[in-house]
């Protein structure tokens, strides 16, 4: 089976028509739903956060049957993920893509689960501790996008079960549970 | 003396193809023909050799094509039908041509002071006496070399049709290819016309009866067409006897010859009848379906000099609902047409392409419109309308790369969402699995 770094890609991924943009409307809607899990599987277990569309994504290639995805073909697999709500345009010109591979909801429920099963209630953590430190190794959440953890964090500040505040420098935001 | 003295040498190329003057056209090509002068035997005659009749010479190539020689036709003062009888039966048929040449028997070109006669004698068995000289009876009628000689005189400055013994007949490009086709058709056309004109003479009479005739039924169709129209429900009955009206004044009315401006309807109908029978046989031979395109040439190919335009041709096909014809317009919806034979199936070419797209080279690489077309018997455009006809109906989708535009069996219903690395252990997924895999790394 083939591998892209240490994640298993589907036999499919060797099929030619998956990487052409298919016309008839019952075949797309199929090939952008295969993509689309695709995607996320692999930003997952690589811990992709951002793809770029003008550059390099190893995803979007295989040079063993020397494919690759067209650039409106990104863009249309990219968008139908935007509008799940399993990612988001970081800019105007839809540059670059913010991949959720856990939303930021699934993210704060998946912070409360961390927390509770370290026991860390009621210690204070800096954001990176919390992507860094020795809790978060073989977690998910080891080397989250900053931006998003915040967002996650800022979302169960919202409903009262965190409290952030800032340190003497950014690098310094820290966090309490009241969990 | 040599042949070059009586008769004036030829140019050839270098693969042994006369050179043609401007505007000259190639019309009758005859071989093992010989040319003696019976009357003067110090003549020497030229033997078995090809003949070649344009619209400028009558050009006399020798058998391997080294050499060659001419004869004007504007020299040509007559020339004599064959005879037929019954010493002739057993011989070489002979065409004799009294051409124009000095006190030595010289040809030269333009008025000599005597002429020579010189007979053509086709040997060989194959030629046809009869069509030669029909030819070139009307070659020698529309005297092709005159209206060249007025017209290039500004520009090419001398025209020597006739070329003089040194052989300074200048070697100028041919005019062949599409302009010389183009040329052909033309004085086609032309000499038609004439004889035509000649024939008809006597009958204008009856001509301008006939217009008359032809203007009445008009008018009648006409009311009969602002009848209908006025009367939104009208009875079968009714409806029954002013169509047979309208077949009547079909049948009677027209007797002048067939052109649009006389005929009208009738024109078309039986141009869509005519089209009709003719469409069957390519039909057949090309697996119930041909370009639209295709038909246009090949139906004015085969009606020679009154072509039809690509309007008539549309309106005809277009009659075809009308009447009981096993053929059919069909268009696509990337726009091109075809005419498809009424037995003609889809679900059947299908099944004919999906079982190609099945083999293992074509799991493997899929399949072009070329491939296709090999295997379904039909030509390559044809072949990628289907192509692109199945792919809409969800049976194969495509693959677009540099390397080009191919077709492969529609495997993604195959790949489960969820589960993205199942396979079943059979089924088209394994198939094509274990084809793709034999060739790569």
């Amino acid at each position: 089976m083939q591998k892209l770094g240490d994640f298993k890609l589907p036999q499919f991924f060797n099929y030619p028509p998956y990487f052409t943009l298919q016309p008839i409307r019952e075949t797309r809607e199929k090939q952008i739903q295969l993509w689309k899990e695709l995607i996320l599987e692999y930003c997952r277990s690589q811990k992709i956060f951002i793809v770029g569309l003008d550059e390099e994504f190893s995803l979007f290639s295989n040079q063993s049957i020397e494919r690759s995805l067209s650039h409106e073909s990104r863009v249309v697999f990219l968008s139908a993920l935007v509008s799940e709500g399993r990612a988001e345009w970081m800019d105007k010109s839809h540059k670059k893509c913010l991949i959720l591979w856990l939303k930021v909801q699934d993210w704060a429920d998946y912070i409360i689960n961390f927390v509770k099963e370290n026991g860390l209630e009621d210690s204070v953590m800096t954001v990176e501790d919390i992507r860094s430190g020795i809790e978060s190794r073989g977690t998910e959440l080891a080397g989250i996008d900053r931006g998003v953890l915040i967002r996650a964090l800022k979302l169960l500040e919202q409903k009262g079960k965190a409290a952030i505040f800032k340190g003497s420098s950014t690098d310094d935001e820290g966090v309490k549970f009241n969990i | 003396m040599a042949a070059s003295a009586w008769l004036p040498p030829a140019d050839l190329t270098d693969s042994g193809r006369p050179v043609l003057f401007p505007g000259e056209v190639e019309r009758l090509f005859l071989s093992s023909i010989d040319l003696q002068a019976e009357e003067n035997p110090s003549l020497p005659p030229l033997r078995s050799g090809f003949l070649t009749l344009t619209s400028h010479r009558l050009l006399w190539i020798n058998d391997n094509s080294r050499f060659a020689h001419f004869i004007p036709l504007g020299s040509v003062i007559h020339a004599f039908p064959p005879k037929k009888s019954i010493k002739n039966m057993f011989t070489s048929p002979k065409i004799r041509i009294q051409v124009s040449s000095d006190s030595d028997g010289k040809i030269i070109g333009g008025k000599g002071a005597t002429s020579v006669v010189i007979t053509i004698v086709m040997r060989g068995g194959k030629s046809d006496p009869e069509a030669f000289y029909g030819k070139l009876w009307e070659v020698l009628k529309s005297r092709s070399w005159e209206v060249e000689e007025v017209m290039g005189r500004e520009d090419v400055g001398e025209i020597r049709v006739s070329g003089s013994v040194e052989g300074t007949s200048r070697v100028r490009t041919a005019v062949v290819g599409v302009a010389g086709i183009l040329r052909k058709e033309q004085e086609m056309w032309e000499s038609t016309d004439k004889s035509l004109q000649d024939a008809f003479q006597d009958l204008n009479a009856l001509m301008s009866k006939a217009k008359e005739m032809v203007a009445l039924a008009e008018k009648m169709r006409q009311k009969l067409l602002s009848g209908s129209a006025a009367q939104a429900n009208a009875n079968d009955e009714e409806m029954g006897s002013k169509q047979e009206m309208q077949d009547w004044l079909l049948s009677v009315g027209i007797v002048s010859p067939v052109t649009k401006e006389s005929a009208g309807a009738l024109y078309h109908q039986q141009l869509s009848r005519q089209l009709a029978d003719f469409v069957k046989l390519p039909l057949e031979k090309s697996g119930g379906m041909i370009a639209l395109i295709d038909v246009y040439c090949l139906f004015n190919r085969a009606r020679g000099t009154e072509l039809i335009s690509p309007e008539d041709l549309l309106q005809a096909c277009a009659l075809w609902e009308k009447y009981e014809v096993p053929a059919m317009l069909r268009k696509f919806d990337s726009g091109v047409m075809v005419i498809q034979s009424k037995a003609h199936s889809d679900e059947e070419v299908f099944a004919r392409i999906i079982s190609l797209a099945q083999k293992p080279d074509a799991l493997k690489m899929g399949i072009s419109p070329s491939d296709a077309a090999l295997t379904l018997g039909i030509a390559p455009a044809l072949a990628k309308e289907h192509l692109l006809n199945a792919e809409s109906r969800g049976l194969l989708c495509r693959d677009v790369s540099p390397d080009g535009f191919r077709f492969y069996v529609n495997m993604f219903k195959e790949f489960e969402l969820g589960n993205i690395y199942l396979v079943k252990d059979h089924g088209l997924y394994k198939a094509w699995i274990s084809a793709a895999s034999l060739a790569s790394a």
